[in-house]
């Protein structure tokens, strides 16, 4: 095990975005994310790439625009309120079909709420907090290890489908340290034809998302991004599913209140009571059919969220009979207790 | 016969398309289009250029342009353009931008651009009012200036007074060139084409951020002739925004 | 094994390092670490602490509001955690700098004079060391004293490492102590 480190979320994820080839980062400071800015500020020179702090939230994620539309890899971070006022900056760029990665280390909310992890934005991740027909892909850690390989995994996949890819994890993976395996490069590479680079020898290329005439022309422009939102739907979706074979019950979560569940899991088999857990990889694309499959046989479904239940909309939406669908909250910075889960799986009985 | 040899003194630019715009009559959108296009065509950099589009009334200038060219939202164009010249300093990166666009909701956004010395050049359009939106007022609408939404006139006392965007950026250090012009005659259109000359130049130096204010016209939501209004400018506007190099470094 | 510690001082004992070191030498041992510090406004007004966790089995929760170990380094952190600590578990404090004795019967309560034995070997800044060198006397199964000193030239900064011989020495006196 001598090629494992000890490493902080926060600064894994922004040692992957180098290793995944990203050369521009643009942020501006917020808590429980301050790692990711200073560690780009520190790495970043190093490899021959630019770290801006930006005087706002608006103009990071417009920068990032900037770059994206210039053909580069490109991130931001930012923790929850900050996440908010990027979201004029990521409806435009789903409307100019810009490839970026965006990472939201959640903290608890509503408002300036408080510093610690939380999970209260799912629903502003994969509805959309801006304007307009849009998606995003939202990836959940759950480890630092995952933070790392997620992150290398993001560039490529907002690369290939052009849109902007969200990492979504919470106050305790920024700051916790576990063992790093470092992620190796992909090698991946993507031809950006639409890139503006000048118009030498070629036609002058546009980044926009005004479609003003025809009327219809917008709606072109939607149905095309639906098509790639459908594409990305049937081939992206990710979720573990955790000693769900044999299962009578079942937890659902992701990111930190997923580990929470894990330990749960593995002292209730302990005590011989059959449970597993099912979880997100990605929060959009919902992995809706292997949520079925792996609840399908099950008595209850206990949703378990650091939030006052936002994922369990998706979770009724995806099973069968979502009457089965449970829930256990802790919001405002507050973490799900073991205990209480398994204290609340037991009392489901038979 | 003998043909009589002609010899081309004036002609569209390369670097413009050869397309009606949107613009109303007598706007000044277009004449300001034109000579960023010549200014282009001159230097040869062309096919090096990218527009940054603002929200106004000039949004869709990358139509016209016969050049890269980029949308940005409201306001956040230099933070854009930003990104663009950070990840190809090579290439030659105009924000263009109106009034609401860069002292109202952008105004961040300006100053910062600004002053990190950016290497890109800004043209601002002082119009002094919300051409696109149906004449609202601006950051820059003049004290008593009748709009949609100043229907009594411009009331300093309640909505402020109008902001000189020249002289709040020369407050900065960082900017190396500084000036206010004005379209409303043909003889400060010349000067316009040489303060936007210089900003092109300095960018293709490396010199830095080049900021050139014009003032122009709205015939339209100022209800005024064309004439009219470039009299507008000249009698209202110059003598309340000033016209000359505040920088030039 | 599956030990939840709370390391606990002022700003400057260095009770962050002393957590990571830990975590650095149990995980080149093949077990399960996590550590995290306490941040944001926490962090305003002078105390410090981190959140360890070490155990054989993938680790859940990162924080620790039971522990199972407290090393609590000054006399705010005894207020603050010796109420905390899990019954049966055990309680390190820096009789050094805490002049109460703790009140608890149903845990393990032993003290280290660590400013005391930092000082004997030469340094004013190592009581942390102090601290692990105990820990790690009491609670072998976490790591090796061997493990915790190779730990040093990854956890200590290149800034730093040139006190390491003094870290080391710290570590071993009290590790010996009975």
């Amino acid at each position: 095990m001598s090629d494992q480190i000890l490493m902080k979320g926060n600064e894994a994820l922004g040692e992957a975005a180098i290793i995944a080839g990203c050369r521009f980062y643009f942020g501006y400071p917020i808590t429980p994310q301050n790692e990711v800015p200073a560690y780009m500020a520190r790495r970043l020179p190093d490899v021959g790439g630019t770290f801006l702090q930006a005087e706002s939230e608006i103009a990071a994620i417009n920068m990032v625009y900037g770059a994206s539309a210039a053909g580069a890899r490109v991130m931001t971070s930012s923790s929850s309120p900050g996440i908010s006022l990027k979201q004029e900056g990521l409806s435009y760029i789903a409307g100019a079909e810009l490839p970026c990665v965006v990472v939201n280390i959640m903290r608890g909310g509503p408002g300036l709420g408080n510093i610690a992890g939380s999970q209260g934005d799912y629903f502003q991740s994969t509805r959309g907090g801006g304007n307009g027909d849009y998606r995003q892909l939202v990836l959940t850690p759950a480890t630092v290890q995952e933070m790392a390989d997620l992150t290398v995994l993001a560039f490529d996949l907002a690369d290939k489908y052009r849109v902007t890819v969200l990492i979504l994890g919470d106050g305790y993976l920024g700051q916790i340290s576990e063992a790093l395996t470092l992620p190796k490069p992909t090698g991946k590479v993507f031809d950006k034809p639409w890139a503006l680079t000048g118009a030498k020898g070629r036609k002058p290329n546009k980044v926009a998302s005004l479609r003003l005439v025809p009327e219809s022309s917008l709606e072109e422009l939607n149905l095309v991004l639906d098509e790639k939102y459908k594409s990305i739907s049937a081939n992206e979706c990710r979720s573990e599913s955790y000693l769900t074979d044999d299962a009578d019950y079942l937890l659902v979560a992701y990111g930190t209140s997923s580990r929470i569940c894990r330990e749960a899991v593995n002292e209730l088999r302990e005590e011989g009571i059959k449970v597993g857990l099912f979880r997100l990889i990605t929060a959009w694309p919902f992995p809706a059919e292997a949520l079925r499959k792996a609840a399908d046989k099950t008595k209850k479904i206990l949703t378990v969220e650091m939030s006052l239940g936002q994922m369990i909309e998706d979770v009724q939406l995806s099973v069968k009979d979502s009457d089965k669908v449970d829930f256990y909250g802790r919001s405002g910075g507050m973490l799900p207790e073991t205990d209480e889960i398994k204290r609340r799986i037991k009392a489901y009985g038979n | 016969m003998e043909t009589k040899k002609f010899k081309y003194v004036y002609d569209k630019p390369e670097a413009l398309v050869d397309k009606v715009t949107h613009y109303c009559p007598g706007c000044g959108h277009g004449i300001v289009h034109k000579l960023l296009a010549e200014v282009m065509d001159e230097f040869g950099v062309r096919e090096k250029a990218i527009i940054v589009a603002p929200v106004g009334c000039s949004v869709l200038i990358y139509d016209y342009m016969n050049f890269d060219g980029c949308e940005a939202s409201h306001g956040r164009a230099p933070a854009v353009a930003t990104g663009l010249k950070r990840v190809h300093p090579d290439n030659i990166v105009v924000a263009y931008q109106g009034d609401g666009d860069l002292l109202a909701i952008g105004t961040g956004e300006a100053i910062h651009a600004a002053n990190r010395g950016e290497n890109f050049t800004t043209i601002f359009i002082n119009n002094a009012i919300y051409g696109m939106t149906g004449g609202q007022m601006a950051p820059t609408t003049m004290e008593n200036q009748i709009t949609a939404t100043t229907p009594t006139g411009r009331d300093p006392m309640d909505v402020g007074y109008p902001i000189r965007g020249c002289e709040l950026l020369n407050s900065l250090e960082a900017p190396v060139f500084i000036e206010r012009c004005s379209i409303h005659d043909f003889k400060n259109t010349l000067k316009t084409k040489k303060a936007i000359k210089k900003g092109i130049k300095n960018q293709i130096e490396g010199r830095g951020y080049s900021f050139i204010e014009v003032l122009s016209t709205c015939p339209t939501n100022w209800g005024m002739k064309p004439q009219e209004a470039a009299d507008w400018v000249k009698d209202t506007m110059v003598p309340y925004y000033p016209l000359g190099n505040f920088r030039d470094n | 094994m599956h030990e939840r510690m709370i390391i606990a001082g002022f700003g400057g004992q260095g009770v962050i390092m002393a957590g990571k070191l830990l975590c650095i030498a149990a995980m080149n041992e093949n077990k399960y670490v996590s550590h995290i510090p306490s941040y944001g406004a926490e962090m305003r007004g002078g105390t410090a602490n981190c959140s360890v966790v070490i155990s054989d089995k993938e680790i859940g929760s990162p924080t620790v509001p039971k522990p199972t170990i407290a090393v609590v380094m000054n006399t705010p952190s005894l207020t603050k955690f010796e109420p905390m600590v899990k019954p049966g578990g055990l309680l390190i404090y820096n009789s050094s700098l805490i002049d109460q004795k703790p009140k608890r019967t149903d845990i393990t309560v032993v003290d280290v004079k660590a400013n005391d034995i930092s000082e004997a070997e030469g340094s004013t800044r190592a009581a942390n060391m102090a601290a692990i060198g105990k820990v790690l006397a009491l609670k072998p199964e976490i790591a090796s004293l061997e493990s915790v000193i190779k730990a040093l030239d990854v956890a200590i900064s290149a800034r730093n490492r040139k006190h390491n011989d003094i870290n080391i020495k710290v570590l071993k006196a009290a590790f010996a102590q009975k």
